[in-house]
């Protein structure tokens, strides 16, 4: 029946679990008008009858990043006009790349009362996860660029570049959320040992500070991939072209990462329905 | 044309409590040398469906009974896709569509309207097909002007009329329906039948797992009695409710 808008995989018969998956990852990207519904229906939820609704969301991030960046700017003795930019363009990124690992992670395990009831493709809560996480990166942007009027930093064109970036970032984040959705739901330590793991690469990574303040080319640097993933994005919202560099990176994680999420979740996609 | 067949469809369910779901028991014997040997890492196993075979063709009208834990809900899954059996093959043509819980999707903030919308994506109607349809859904809860009002101000039997009319709205190929689905509010029970009746009359293939014989007789032409996941018997419904009562009566 044409008007049924959801597309089902598991009921293609006699079709290799390789194949299932696959379909499944593509019928849930055929399923778009369902996961919109459900992000935006995340947030709608959240912010229900107070009066700025999800704009609450650009104004605890803001007030956040005003405290950080008079405290760390005056600790390393940097300009403010210089180092508020930075911070914010960091901030901002990291607060779309660590909720994708995060909120990836609890991706099915959150979605149990659904997946229990409904034949939809699994992968549908990964991309709500990411979908919600592209709604919230759109109200945390404005900070950023209300910084860069006032301190008269506006980047240019050269920002739009981010655009591309950003979806790198959330193509990475569906495989992310297959992979460590999958083996939280089977393994509950999971989500906790991903949680604190994030919590250090926030520190690890340079996001309160600048590559520049890392002596030599130091291993946490190059060993990094949170750093070509802010890299790739910062850059351009800062007003600097992009590194082709860091720019190939990401694109090999991206390919590796897609392979190691598809092989994972081809395998362990069936038993989802029971470990959650 | 629906058609359902399973053939030698078994189902278990691994059993991870606390212990067993986590890491450390992966990880910890694998560091001790595996001295603790294979045993612990055995994990129980609840056989939920055994050897489940049975074909069903476009007009069938199937009623499940049994007891509590005879497997019935776990069918209805495998029959809706949900849970993909261990062993044995399904094969399914049309379009499942199950309806379990019927509160599932509905959000005590939003309105009535919005409801409508976000439980209809749920069961995979696009808007589209909704907005034609949503003045027949609306007079049906005749709830009037309180579908502007945010569900959570409902009663409960309001609720029900609400996440009772977008549900039955759908037009499937297979319609797979757990019990509860028939239990309105005294009032609206009678229009409530006729709905699931005409309701029934619509798609291919109905699969109802219920406790009330009385809702069975009156939807279903066949039944299947279940008990510890497997099939017993399967026939017309007065001889397999009876021989039901009889083994609640052991």
């Amino acid at each position: 029946m044409s008007f049924l808008s959801i597309v089902q995989p598991k009921l293609r018969p006699s079709s290799s679990r390789f194949e299932k998956a696959v379909f499944d990852i593509l019928d849930g990207w055929r399923s778009r008008n369902l996961w919109f519904a459900m992000g935006l229906q995340d947030i709608r939820q959240r912010y229900r009858r107070s009066v700025l609704g999800p704009f609450w969301l650009t104004i605890s991030m803001g007030v956040m990043i005003g405290a950080m960046g008079l405290v760390w700017g005056v600790i390393f003795g940097q300009a403010m006009e210089e180092y508020l930019p930075y911070l914010c363009a960091g901030f901002v990124t990291w607060g779309f790349i660590s909720p994708l690992i995060l909120e990836g992670a609890n991706a099915f395990i959150s979605a149990e009362g659904m997946i229990k009831q409904l034949n939809v493709p699994l992968s549908v809560y990964v991309y709500g996860v990411v979908w919600r996480n592209l709604i919230i990166l759109l109200h945390n942007i404005w900070i950023l660029f209300f910084v860069q009027l006032w301190f008269g930093k506006l980047p240019g064109w050269i920002a739009l570049m981010s655009i591309p970036a950003f979806m790198l970032l959330a193509l990475n984040g569906v495989w992310i959320g297959l992979l460590l959705g999958v083996l939280s739901a089977r393994f509950r330590d999971v989500p906790q040992i991903v949680a604190s793991i994030v919590q250090v690469m926030f520190f690890v990574t340079p996001i309160i500070w600048q590559p520049t303040q890392m002596p030599e080319r130091a291993i946490i640097l190059d060993m990094n991939p949170f750093y070509y993933a802010l890299s790739i994005v910062r850059e351009p919202l800062l007003g600097n072209a992009p590194s082709v560099e860091h720019w190939l990176i990401m694109g090999a994680v991206t390919i590796c990462g897609w392979a190691c999420a598809l092989i994972f979740y081809a395998a362990f996609r069936w038993r989802l329905a029971y470990w959650v | 044309m629906a058609s359902v067949s399973l053939t030698g469809v078994s189902v278990s369910f691994p059993i991870y409590d606390a212990s067993n779901t986590s890491l450390k028991k992966r990880l910890l014997p694998t560091l001790t040398g595996g001295r603790i040997g294979a045993a612990d890492a055995h994990v129980p196993v609840v056989e939920a469906l055994e050897d489940i075979t049975i074909t069903m063709e476009h007009g069938d009208r199937v009623g499940l009974v049994g007891h509590n834990g005879a497997g019935k809900t776990t069918l209805l899954r495998v029959l809706a896709g949900i849970y993909e059996p261990a062993s044995g093959q399904v094969q399914i043509s049309g379009r499942a569509v199950p309806l379990f819980d019927i509160g599932l999707g509905m959000d005590a903030e939003a309105t009535g309207y919005e409801n409508i919308y976000l439980r209809g994506l749920f069961l995979g109607i696009s808007r589209k097909e909704i907005k034609k349809r949503i003045d027949d859904i609306a007079s049906f809860t005749e709830l009037g002007d309180f579908l502007h009002l945010p569900i959570r101000t409902y009663s409960t039997g309001m609720r029900m009329r609400l996440a009772f009319a977008i549900s039955t709205s759908v037009e499937p190929d297979i319609l797979l329906l757990d019990e509860g689905i028939g239990a309105g509010d005294a009032a609206f029970v009678e229009k409530a039948n006729q709905r699931i009746q005409s309701f029934a009359s619509r798609a291919g293939i109905i699969v109802l797992a219920s406790h009330s014989e009385d809702l069975i007789r009156r939807i279903c032409r066949t039944a299947i009695l279940m008990e510890r996941g497997r099939i017993l018997d399967v026939g017309e419904v007065e001889p397999i409710l009876e021989r039901y009562r009889e083994r609640l009566a052991q």
